[in-house]
C-alpha cells in the first residue's frame, strides 16, 4: 500500500506529504491507528484529509496509506434494522466487540458476513442483463422484499444463477460478457458522493401521506419531493421527524440523527421495534434504516452521514421503492462543513460558512425525487427528502435555511411562539407552505373525497380570516368585533385546536388517515356554516358557543381508525342541534315581535378569540 | 520519552509556539517552566511540521521567550479517579485543593472521554422528585436527562440548583444521588454558597467538587467540565453511582473558548464566538445519560447566565440544541416575587412524557399538566389584555382566568426555599388551583380524571405553605 506522511495536525484535519497520485474524495487511513479519512484538497503533493476520528495523540511524521478508493457504501442484504455511523459502520456490532464507548480504528464490514439470506432468482439463465434489472429477491424482513440488481456498469448473458441460502458475499449468479466471465454478489458498493443513476424523472403526482393533519391538509409533500422544517431548539424538529419516520406511507425509511442527540437515536431504537405500521400491523423497524452520527461523535463523519443515508435510500428506490429519507439536523451538516472549510483556511462565505453551502445543499436535495429506475422490469421509485433546520435563535435568515428554501418545496415553519402554547406540531398554519399542492390535489381526493383541497382551502380561508381579526382584537379588544366575524374567531378556533393541534404522544391522535383527516375537517366547517347560518336566522352567538356538542368535536382526533362513522354522526347531530335552535328561534322571535316589536338577541357576550 | 524544549518562538495571548519539535502529537500534554522556575501546563493545539501551538491552562504570564523550557509528556490530560474523592475539594484541573491526601487513582482516564455509543444507552425515564413544583409537576426532570437552568445576573439559579440537589430523589429508590459539582469563573462567595449548602444538608461526603473560580486561570476552565465528567462517568459506570453532575457557569466556559478562538485568528461565528462552540459543548453535554446494564447514571444540570437576558444568545442557544429542555428563569416573575421564577411557559422537559404517569408519578399527570398549562397561557392573555385595555374590558371568563394565573404564580410556582413538595402535594395543588375554572373548560383532562379528581367531593388540603 503506498503512504504519505503527516505534516500538521488540526482537529479534524490532517496534512500530509508524499501524496503524489492520490484523488480528491480517496479515502485513506492516517496513522498506525488506521483511522478513516478521506481527502478533501490537494496541492502539490500535498493532500488536506478530514479525519472521521478523534485525532488526539496522533502527529507528524506518522503514516498515512492510501486506499486508492472513495468512500462507498455496502448495498445489500441486511441493511434494513441496521443502526451505522456516519460511515456505515454498524454501531451495533461495534458495542458488541468494544464496549459502552466509541473507540478509534474500528473496521468492521458495514453488512454482516456471517448471516445466510434466502435468494430466489427471477431471471432464468441465458437471459442478457444490464445494470438494474432484478436478479431476484430476497425476503429482507416481513416488510421488505429486497430486489438483487445488476450493478451498476455491469452487463452480459446470464450463464448460472443459484436458488438458495447464501452469505452477502458467495456468488449467486454468473455473467458473460466479451468471452469475459463476472461473477456477481448479492451486494455490491457505490461511492456514497455521487447519485445513482435513473432513467428518468417524473412530475410528483401522488401524495406521500404522513398522518399528520396540519401536513396532509395543508402543506402536505409529494412523493418524491422535498421539505424542510427549520425552527429554534424545541420547536418540534426532532418530533416531526420522528412522526414522519413512523407513519409516513413510504416502504423504506431512512433515518439520518446527524450531529443530534444520542438519546433521541436511543429512542428510536427502543420505540420502533414496538410500534406497528398502521398499513401492514409489522414492527415500523423492519422497513427502518438508521443512520447515527450524534453530536459528540467526530464531526467529519456528520458530514459523510447524510451521503451516506441518500445512497442507501437510492439504492432502495432503484428497487422500485418509495423511500424516505429524514436529516436532523441539516444544520450540523452545514457546520461540519463550516468546520472542515474554516480549518483548510478557505475564503469563507456568510457566518463562516463555506462558498459551496448553497451547491452542496441543493445537490443533495437534488437526489430526491420520482423516477423511472434504471433495468427491467420498468418500475417508478421514489425518493422523498425531509430536513430539520436548526438555524441560531431560530432566526430564518441564517445561510443554511436561505440554502434549503431555494431547493425544497415544502416549507413547515415551526414557531418557538406555538410552541410556548403547547400548540403542537408547531407549524405556523401562515407562513408555512406547499408548492406540491396542486400536483397532487387528484391523487388526495381520490384517496378522500371529491372536496377535499376545497374543504382544505376553505379552512385555511378561515384561518387567514382569523389571523386579521386578531390584529383588531388586540387594538381594541373582542366586543367591537361583530357576531360573524366572532363567530369566525370561534371557527378558526376549532380548526386549530380540534384539527390542527395533534398530541404525537396519544397513542390515538398520533396518527390520522387522510379519510379521518377529511371527516374531521369536514365536521369542523359543517359546524361552522350551520353556525353561520344560524347566527343569521336569529341564534344567539351566547348559545351557539355554548353548545355541549363542542366536546365531541374536540375529541373526534381520539376516535380509532375503525370508529370513524361516528364522525359522520356528528354531523347530524349537529343538523338536530341547530335546527332545534334556530326553530326555537323563530318562535321566540315570533311571540317576541307580537309584544314588543324586535328581538335583541344578536349581541352577546360570550367566549374571547 | 519526555522531550524538553527551549524554543518559544512566540507568546500570544494564552497560546505558546514552539518551534523544532521533533513529534508532538495533536492534544498532547505539556508541561512549562518559567525562568523562575514556576510549572504551568498546557496542551497541543496544533501541530504543523516541528511548530506545536499550545494552549497554556494557566495563562501565559511570567513566560518569556528566552528562559522558559517546554516539556512533552507524550500522553493526553488525564486524571486518575478513585471514589475517594467524594468529599473532596479540586482545582479546575483534578488537582487536590484541600489539605486531604493525594488521591491513590484506581484508574487513569484521559478527559476527554470518549462518545456513549448510541445503541449503549438506555432512554432516561425514571422521575426525579425535586419537590419544586414547578420542576416536577410542569418540567418534570428524569435520571439521566441533560436540563440546563438558564438565568441572568442576579436571578436565584444557585438557590434553585442548590435545592434541587437538596431535595432530589427517585422514589421507591434509596439510592441517593452523588454530586460532582464543577464551577468555571464563579465568584468565591458563589461556590462557597454551595459548600455551606452541601455542609448544612450533610451532602458534602456524597459530593466531589471542581473549583475554578472567578479569579483562577481561565484557559483552565475549558477542562474543567471534561474533568468533571470523567470522573462522574468513573462513579456512575464504573462504581454504579447515580450522579448529578452541576456545572455552573457554563458562559464563563464559553468565554474561554472564545479566547482561544480569537487568539489563534480563527473565523469567528456569531458574536464572536467559534463555529464550532456547538460541537465543543455537545462533547460535554452528551458525556450523561444511562447505559444498558449499568446501575449508575448521570443526570446533568447546567447552569448558565444568558447576557442581557437575552434566549438567542449563542451559549443558551446552543445548549438548548443539546440539552433535553430547560428551565428558564424570568426576571419579571422575579420582581413579582415569584420564587424559584420558573417561567413554566418557555421552560420544557424533553423526556418528561417518558417519566410521568401511572406507576412513576400518577396517572392523571400528563392532563392536568397539559389543562394547567393552558388555563395559565390563557390567564396571561387577559393579564395582557387587561393592562391595554383595562380590566373591565375583560369577559368575565377571562377575569376567572386573570385570577387563575395569579394564584398559580403565587401559590404553585412560588414555593419555599426549603420546601419541599412531594409530588401527590404539587398534583392536588394544580387540581386545586384548576377548580377556580369551571369545569366546561376543562378541555385537555379525560373525564374519567375530572370526575376522579376535580370532582373529588372533599378535596384534600394540598397547598402546603412555606
Ligand atoms: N406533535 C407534538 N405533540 C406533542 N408534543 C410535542 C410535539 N412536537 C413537539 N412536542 C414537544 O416539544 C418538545 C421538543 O420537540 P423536539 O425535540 O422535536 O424539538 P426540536 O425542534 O427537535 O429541538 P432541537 O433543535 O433542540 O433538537 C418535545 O419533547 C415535546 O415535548
Ligand atoms: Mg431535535
Amino acid at each position: 500500500m503506498r503512504k504519505g506522511e503527516i505534516t500538521k495536525v488540526s482537529g479534524p484535519l490532517v496534512v500530509a506529504k508524499g501524496m503524489t497520485g492520490s484523488k480528491m474524495y480517496d479515502v485513506v487511513r492516517v496513522s498506525d491507528e488506521r483511522l478513516v479519512g478521506e481527502i478533501v484538497g490537494l496541492a502539490g503533493d500535498l493532500a488536506s484529509i478530514q479525519v472521521y476520528e478523534d485525532t488526539s495523540g496522533i502527529g507528524p511524521g506518522e503514516a498515512v496509506y492510501m486506499t486508492d478508493e472513495p468512500l462507498f457504501v455496502e448495498l445489500g442484504p441486511g441493511l434494513i434494522e441496521s443502526i451505522f455511523d456516519g460511515i456505515q459502520r454498524p454501531l451495533d456490532i461495534i458495542k458488541e466487540n468494544t464496549g459502552d464507548y466509541i473507540t478509534r480504528g474500528i473496521e468492521v464490514p458495514a453488512l454482516e458476513r456471517d448471516k445466510k439470506w434466502h435468494f430466489k432468482p427471477t431471471v432464468k439463465p441465458g437471459t442478457e442483463v444490464s445494470p438494474g434489472d432484478i436478479l431476484g429477491e430476497v425476503q429482507e424482513t416481513t416488510l421488505v422484499l429486497h430486489k438483487i440488481l445488476v450493478p451498476p456498469g455491469v452487463q452480459g448473458k446470464i450463464k448460472d444463477i443459484k436458488q438458495g441460502d447464501f452469505l452477502v458475499t458467495d456468488v449467486i449468479c454468473s455473467l458473460e460478457h466479451d468471452k469475459e466471465k463476472h461473477d456477481l454478489t448479492m451486494m455490491h458498493r457505490w461511492p456514497v458522493r455521487i447519485p445513482r443513476a435513473y432513467k428518468e424523472r417524473l412530475a410528483p403526482s401522488l401524495t406521500l401521506s404522513t398522518g399528520q393533519r396540519v401536513i396532509d391538509t395543508f402543506f402536505p409533500i409529494a412523493k418524491g419531493g422535498t421539505a424542510c422544517c427549520p425552527g429554534p431548539f424545541g420547536s418540534g424538529k426532532t418530533v416531526i421527524q420522528h412522526q414522519l419516520a413512523k407513519w409516513a406511507d413510504a416502504e423504506i425509511i431512512v433515518y439520518i440523527g446527524c450531529g443530534e442527540r444520542g438519546n433521541e437515536m436511543t429512542d428510536v431504537l427502543l420505540e420502533f421495534p414496538e410500534l406497528k405500521d398502521p398499513r401492514s400491523g409489522e414492527p415500523l423497524m423492519k422497513r427502518t434504516v438508521l443512520i447515527a452520527n450524534t453530536s459528540n461523535m467526530p464531526v467529519a463523519a456528520r458530514e459523510a452521514s447524510v451521503y451516506t443515508g441518500i445512497t442507501i435510500a437510492e439504492y432502495f428506490r432503484d428497487m422500485g421503492y418509495s423511500v424516505a429519507v429524514m436529516a436532523d439536523s441539516t444544520s450540523r451538516w452545514a457546520e461540519a462543513m463550516r468546520e472542515i472549510s474554516g480549518r483548510l483556511e478557505e475564503m469563507p462565505g456568510e457566518e463562516g460558512y463555506p462558498a459551496y453551502l448553497a451547491a452542496r445543499v441543493s445537490s443533495f436535495y437534488e437526489r430526491a425525487g420520482r423516477v423511472k429506475t434504471v433495468g427491467r422490469p420498468e418500475r417508478e421509485g421514489a425518493l422523498s427528502v425531509v430536513g430539520a433546520v436548526s438555524p441560531p435563535g431560530g432566526d430564518l435568515s441564517d445561510p443554511v435555511v436561505q440554502a434549503t428554501l431555494r431547493v425544497v418545496k415544502v416549507f413547515w415553519s415551526l414557531e418557538d411562539k406555538l410552541a410556548y402554547q403547547r400548540h403542537f406540531p408547531a407549524i405556523s398554519w401562515l407562513n408555512s407552505y406547499s408548492l406540491y399542492i396542486d400536483d397532487i390535489a387528484e391523487d388526495v381526493n381520490k384517496m378522500t373525497a371529491k372536496d377535499f383541497t376545497d374543504l382544505s382551502s376553505e379552512a385555511m380561508k378561515l384561518l387567514e380570516q382569523e389571523a386579521e381579526l386578531q390584529e383588531i382584537v388586540r387594538l381594541i379588544g373582542v366586543d367591537a368585533l361583530s357576531p360573524e366575524d366572532r363567530l369566525i374567531l370561534e371557527g378558526a378556533r376549532s380548526i386549530r385546536e380540534d384539527f390542527l393541534h395533534q398530541n404525537a404522544f396519544h397513542e390515538i391522535d398520533t396518527y390520522a388517515s387522510l379519510k379521518k383527516q377529511y371527516k374531521m375537517l369536514s365536521v369542523c366547517m359543517f359546524n361552522y356554516n350551520k353556525a353561520r347560518e344560524a347566527l343569521k336566522r336569529g341564534v344567539a352567538f351566547d348559545d351557539i358557543v355554548k353548545m355541549d356538542i363542542r366536546d365531541k368535536i374536540a375529541r373526534m382526533r381520539y376516535l380509532e381508525e375503525s370508529k370513524l362513522d361516528t364522525i359522520d354522526a356528528i354531523k347530524d347531530e349537529l343538523t338536530a342541534e341547530f335546527d332545534g335552535m334556530i326553530k326555537g328561534e323563530t318562535k321566540q322571535r315570533e311571540t317576541e315581535k307580537e309584544t314588543t316589536g324586535h328581538g335583541d338577541n344578536e349581541k352577546g357576550k360570550g367566549d374571547r378569540k | 520519552m519526555i522531550k524538553e524544549y527551549s524554543s518559544i518562538s512566540n507568546v500570544a495571548g494564552p497560546l505558546l509556539l514552539v518551534e523544532g519539535v521533533d513529534g508532538a502529537k495533536y492534544e498532547e500534554l505539556v508541561e512549562i517552566y518559567t525562568g523562575t522556575g514556576d510549572k504551568k501546563r498546557g496542551r497541543v493545539l496544533e501541530v504543523d511540521k516541528d511548530r506545536a501551538l499550545v494552549q497554556i491552562f494557566e495563562g501565559s504570564t511570567g513566560i518569556d521567550v528566552q528562559n522558559c523550557r517546554v516539556r512533552f509528556l507524550g500522553k493526553t490530560l488525564s486524571i486518575g479517579v478513585s471514589d475517594d474523592m467524594l468529599g473532596r475539594v479540586f482545582d479546575g484541573l483534578g488537582r487536590p485543593k484541600d489539605a486531604g491526601p493525594a488521591i491513590i487513582p484506581e484508574a487513569l482516564l484521559d478527559v476527554n472521554g470518549a462518545p456513549i455509543n448510541p445503541t449503549a444507552r438506555d432512554y432516561p425515564n425514571e422521575f426525579i422528585q425535586t419537590g419544586i413544583s414547578s420542576v416536577d409537576g410542569i418540567n418534570t426532570l428524569v435520571r439521566g436527562q441533560k436540563l440546563p437552568v438558564f438565568s441572568g445576573s442576579g436571578l436565584p439559579h444557585n438557590k434553585v440548583a442548590a435545592q434541587i440537589v437538596r431535595q432530589a430523589k427517585v422514589l421507591g429508590k434509596e439510592e441517593e444521588f452523588a454530586v460532582v459539582f464543577g464551577a468555571m469563573g464563579i465568584t468565591f462567595e458563589e461556590a462557597n454558597f454551595f459548600i455551606q449548602d452541601f455542609t448544612k444538608s450533610g451532602a458534602l461526603e456524597r459530593v466531589v467538587l471542581f473549583l475554578n473560580l472567578a479569579d483562577d486561570p481561565a484557559i483552565e476552565r475549558i477542562s474543567t467540565p471534561r474533568v468533571a465528567f470523567t470522573v462522574a462517568e468513573y462513579l456512575a459506570f464504573t462504581k454504579g453511582l447515580h450522579i448529578l453532575v452541576v456545572l455552573s457557569d457554563m458562559t464563563n466556559y464559553a468565554e474561554a473558548l472564545r479566547e482561544i478562538s480569537a487568539a489563534r485568528k480563527e473565523i469567528p461565528g456569531r458574536r464572536g464566538y467559534p463555529g464550532y462552540l456547538y460541537t465543543d459543548l455537545a462533547s460535554v453535554y452528551e458525556r450523561s445519560g444511562r447505559i444498558k446494564g449499568k446501575k449508575g447514571s448521570i443526570t446533568l444540570i447546567p447552569i448558565l447566565s444568558m447576557p442581557e437576558d437575552d434566549k438567542t444568545h449563542p451559549i443558551p442557544d446552543l445548549t438548548g440544541y443539546i440539552t433535553e429542555g430547560q428551565i428558564i428563569l424570568s426576571r419579571g416573575l422575579y420582581r413579582r416575587k415569584v420564587s424559584p421564577p420558573v417561567d413554566v411557559q418557555q421552560s420544557l422537559s424533553r423526556l418528561k412524557d417518558k417519566g410521568i404517569g401511572k406507576g412513576k408519578t400518577r396517572e392523571d399527570h400528563a392532563d392536568l399538566f397539559n389543562q394547567l398549562i393552558a388555563c395559565y397561557a390563557r390567564g396571561k392573555e387577559a393579564a395582557e389584555l387587561a393592562v391595554i385595555l383595562g380590566e373591565a374590558a375583560l369577559t368575565d371568563m377571562d377575569k376567572i382566568y386573570l385570577k387563575f394565573s395569579q394564584e398559580y404564580e403565587g401559590r404553585y410556582i412560588s414555593q419555599g426555599e426549603y420546601e419541599d413538595r412531594t409530588i401527590e402535594q404539587t398534583l392536588d395543588l394544580g387540581w386545586e388551583l384548576l377548580r377556580m375554572v369551571p369545569r366546561g373548560e376543562m378541555k385537555r383532562v379525560r373525564d374519567e380524571y375530572l370526575k376522579k379528581y376535580y370532582d373529588a367531593k372533599t378535596p384534600e388540603k394540598a397547598g402546603v405553605t412555606g
